[in-house]
Formats: C-alpha cells, sequence, structure tokens
C-alpha cells in the first residue's frame, strides 16, 4: 500500500462515506435550521438595536452599548456552555440546540448592531437636514433616506461577520446537538476512521459558499448608479 | 394696513456653548420680497437661516412663518417646515432615488399625496426648473448645477410662502453658476419670497428688493442693493464690500 493509498483510505474511504452520508445529511439539516435562524433573529436584532441607538436616549445607549460589548468582548464558545449549563433551564428538550440558537444570536446582534450603527452615523448630516427641512419626521427620515444609504454601506461588513459567526453552528457539537460536526465526530469515533470529517468539510463549503455568494450579488445588486 | 409679513423673525440669539453666534437678530420678509444677506465667514449668516426653519434652535427670539410660530411647542413643526423651502450649499439630495424621487418623497410622506399626484406635481417642479427630461437621472449622474436645481425643485414642489437659500452655488463649477441663478431669478419672477445667503454679488445687485450685511452675529446695516453696494454707510461695511469688489 503506497502512502498515496493510504491517504485515500484514511480521509476518502468510499465505504465509510457511504455509511455515514445519511448521518451527516441529518447533521447538516440542522446545521441549517440554527443557521438560518441565527442569521435571521440575529441580523433583526441587531438593526432594532441600531435604530433604538439612533433615538440618541441617553440611558438606554448605554444599556445597547453595554449589551452588545459584552456579546462582542464574550467567546461564542463561552456563551454557548454558560447558557447550556448555567441556566436553569437544562432539562428543556432540545436545550443544546437553544443555546447554540440565542448565544449566536446575541453575538451576530450585537456585532450587526456596531455594523449598522455604524452605517447611520456615517451618512452625512446633511441627508438628515434635507429632509427634514422638507417636513419629513425623524422616523421617516431614517427609514426612507438614511437606512437605505446606510444598508448599502453595512453589506459587505455585514456579510462577512454573518459569515463568521454562523460558521459557529459548528460550536452547537460542544452541547450534543447533532449538526454536521457533532454527526461527523461520532462518526469517526464508530468507526475510527475520519473521512466523515471529511465530508463535513465539504458539507460546510457547499452551506457557506452559497451565502459567500449571496453577499456578492447584494453588493452589486444594492449600488446605484454614481 | 400693511399685509402680515411672510418671515418675521425677532430678537434671534444663537449660542454654540460658549460661542454667540447670533446676537439678536430681526429678519422681516414681506410677501414677494427678496432679502440678500451678505457678510465674512461667521458672520451668523446660515445659523440665521437655519433658524428659520428650526433646522438650529434658537436659543431666544421669535420665528412666525406665514403667521405660524415656529418655535411654539405645539406647532406641528414637520407641516410647518412645508411653508419653508430650503437650498444648501452641498445640494443634499438623496443618493438612491432618481431626481423625481428626490422630489417626490416629501409629498408623498409629508404632504400625503398619492403616487400619481406626487409624480405630477414632481414633474412639473423638475419642468420648472429645466429637468423635465432628467426625471429618471440618480444625482450621480448630474452636474453640480443641476444637482442644485433639483434640489430647488424638491423644495418648490411643496409649495412654500419662503424659499431660503444657503450659499447655493458655491460648491458649483464656475460655468453652472448661471443656471443656478437663473433658477433662482425665474422663482424670484414668479413672486416667491426668499432669503438668500451668497456671495453673488451681482445677483444681488439685479435681482434684491434689500441687502443686509451681517458682522459678528449682527445685522450692521440693510438697505437697497445700491445703498450697500454704492454707500455703504457702515466702516465694517464698507470694508467688507471693498474686499469683495477687489476681486
Amino acid at each position: 500500500m503506497t502512502n498515496w493509498d493510504r491517504f485515500l483510505e484514511t480521509f476518502f474511504n468510499a465505504k465509510m462515506m457511504a455509511r455515514y452520508l445519511p448521518d451527516i445529511l441529518q447533521g447538516a439539516l440542522v446545521t441549517i435550521q440554527i443557521a438560518g435562524l441565527v442569521i435571521v433573529c440575529g441580523l433583526l436584532l441587531g438593526l432594532a438595536l441600531a435604530l433604538l441607538r439612533s433615538i440618541g436616549l441617553r440611558p438606554l445607549n448605554l444599556l445597547i452599548v453595554f449589551v452588545v460589548d459584552l456579546f462582542r468582548a464574550l467567546p461564542p464558545l463561552v456563551i454557548i456552555v454558560f447558557i447550556y449549563f448555567g441556566l436553569p433551564a437544562s432539562g428543556v428538550k432540545n436545550w443544546g440546540f437553544i443555546a447554540t440558537w440565542l448565544s449566536l444570536t446575541f453575538v451576530l446582534m450585537a456585532f450587526s448592531e456596531e455594523i449598522f450603527w455604524a452605517g447611520i452615523t456615517s451618512i452625512p448630516k446633511g441627508q438628515w437636514e434635507a429632509a427634514r427641512s422638507t417636513g419629513l419626521s425623524f422616523g421617516q427620515t431614517l427609514i426612507n433616506v438614511v437606512l437605505p444609504q446606510a444598508l448599502r454601506l453595512t453589506i459587505p461588513p455585514l456579510t462577512n461577520r454573518t459569515i463568521a459567526i454562523t460558521k459557529g453552528t459548528a460550536l452547537a457539537s460542544v452541547v450534543a446537538v447533532g449538526e454536521i460536526l457533532g454527526m461527523a465526530s461520532s462518526a469517526v469515533s464508530n468507526s475510527y476512521n475520519p473521512s466523515p470529517l471529511t465530508m463535513a468539510a465539504i458539507g460546510y463549503l457547499i452551506l457557506f459558499l452559497p451565502l459567500v455568494v449571496l453577499g456578492r450579488w447584494l453588493e452589486t445588486r444594492m449600488a446605484w448608479k454614481r | 394696513m400693511a399685509a402680515r409679513p411672510v418671515v418675521e423673525a425677532r430678537g434671534i440669539h444663537k449660542h454654540f456653548g460658549a460661542h454667540h453666534v447670533l446676537k439678536g437678530v430681526d429678519l422681516v420678509l414681506a410677501e414677494r420680497e427678496l432679502a440678500f444677506v451678505i457678510g465674512p465667514s461667521g458672520s451668523g449668516k446660515s445659523t440665521l437661516l437655519r433658524c428659520l426653519n428650526r433646522l438650529e434652535e434658537p436659543s431666544s427670539g421669535s420665528v412666525m412663518v406665514d403667521g405660524v410660530d415656529m418655535l411654539d411647542a405645539r406647532t406641528d413643526l414637520n407641516h410647518a417646515r412645508q411653508r419653508v423651502g430650503m437650498v444648501f450649499q452641498s445640494f443634499n439630495l438623496y443618493p438612491h432615488m432618481t431626481a423625481l424621487g428626490n422630489v417626490t418623497l416629501a409629498l408623498r410622506k409629508v404632504a400625503g399625496k398619492s403616487s400619481a399626484e406626487a409624480d405630477a406635481l414632481g414633474q412639473s417642479a423638475l419642468a420648472r426648473v429645466g429637468l423635465a427630461d432628467r426625471a429618471g437621472h440618480t444625482p450621480g449622474q448630474l452636474s453640480g448645477g443641476q444637482q442644485q436645481r433639483v434640489a430647488i425643485a424638491r423644495a418648490i414642489a411643496l409649495e412654500p410662502r419662503v424659499m431660503l437659500f444657503d450659499e447655493p452655488t458655491s460648491a458649483l463649477d464656475p460655468e453652472l453658476v448661471g443656471s443656478v441663478l437663473a433658477v433662482m431669478r425665474d422663482l424670484r419672477q414668479s413672486g416667491m419670497a426668499m432669503v438668500v445667503v451668497s456671495h453673488e454679488m451681482g445677483f444681488a445687485r439685479n435681482a434684491a428688493d434689500r441687502v443686509l450685511f451681517m458682522d459678528q452675529g449682527l445685522i450692521v446695516e440693510e438697505g437697497t442693493p445700491a445703498q450697500i453696494f454704492e454707500s455703504p454707510a457702515q466702516e465694517r461695511t464698507r470694508a467688507f464690500i471693498g474686499q469683495i469688489q477687489k476681486h
């Protein structure tokens, strides 16, 4: 047996791959569920916090900044473990799933709030003044004039962050969630062969490459003619 | 009985922290009148203009526009602002909208027009500034002069009682200034009351009813263009006019 054969046998073992493919697919489904929930909830919460912050109530803004800084500073794994083991609801069904979902949602909320906020504050004061001078209210100006411009600016950093944080779904394997990595790990333990991990890697590529492409597409679509 | 003035600002003071920018300014503008405000930079011209539609909050004083108390907490400010059109030095068009979109936004959102009504009014406002054929262009596709004319159309579409111009031609290349001034002259001829802060002395001479010279937060002198430009009474006015005419 040559080294090359040994390499193939170890990492691309067709028999093992065939045997554990259903597990990996099932894990992929869980990953997609967590990822989808995290992206939707995290971005919506982040946008909501940024909009609240733009109202400019000092105590509220201090609270928002505190929460955001907290979740930006803590490693996602620490948050997951903390919620999973630390909160009294530990007996709840699918608690690992929920803990991961909540944790990553909070992290994405925190980072996306900062990005949305940066986008909103980067819009020149003159845009606000022009809109307000025609009688638009604060909210109308924010929604119709400022936000469309701010969102366009935020898409590249937002895509990056969203992908980086969503990949953290792999951390769920630590709290016994059967997502891709969790399924692959147990398959490796059962089979003494790392080929399921190769499948997991391919699975992540299949799941996350489209997100990257979607981000690019959004960037070009949101650009207006200069 | 004299007609009610369109703008009646009395005793306007404005402090920015320790900085006293306006030190008790009165500005009364009659129907169809064009008041032209000149003065060195930092004299408070723009701040005065911005106090009239409350983009700046005056520290004290009163501002009445068309009989509406702009500083009264009970006044619906957003509604009142429709009566005061404003044009900015840097145009401030919304870059993500077409020219028509810029003009119709407030018509739809504030004046409560339907999309069709707003589009019709917007088109006619763009036609008034000579840009009917540019309705579908975004600001990035327009020259500076065209952008500023769209900004004027955005303001006049709301049928304001008075138009405020804050150095409308200062950001323009010299060859584009004429088109904007022509639109302003048209507007003047249609009887629009206007307050213009600008350095276009030629325009002041042949379009203004009254020229106000401001310095250090006060109106130092006011009078007809002939008075101010040919025989200013105050030393400071004379010095400023002299400096400008050297160019």
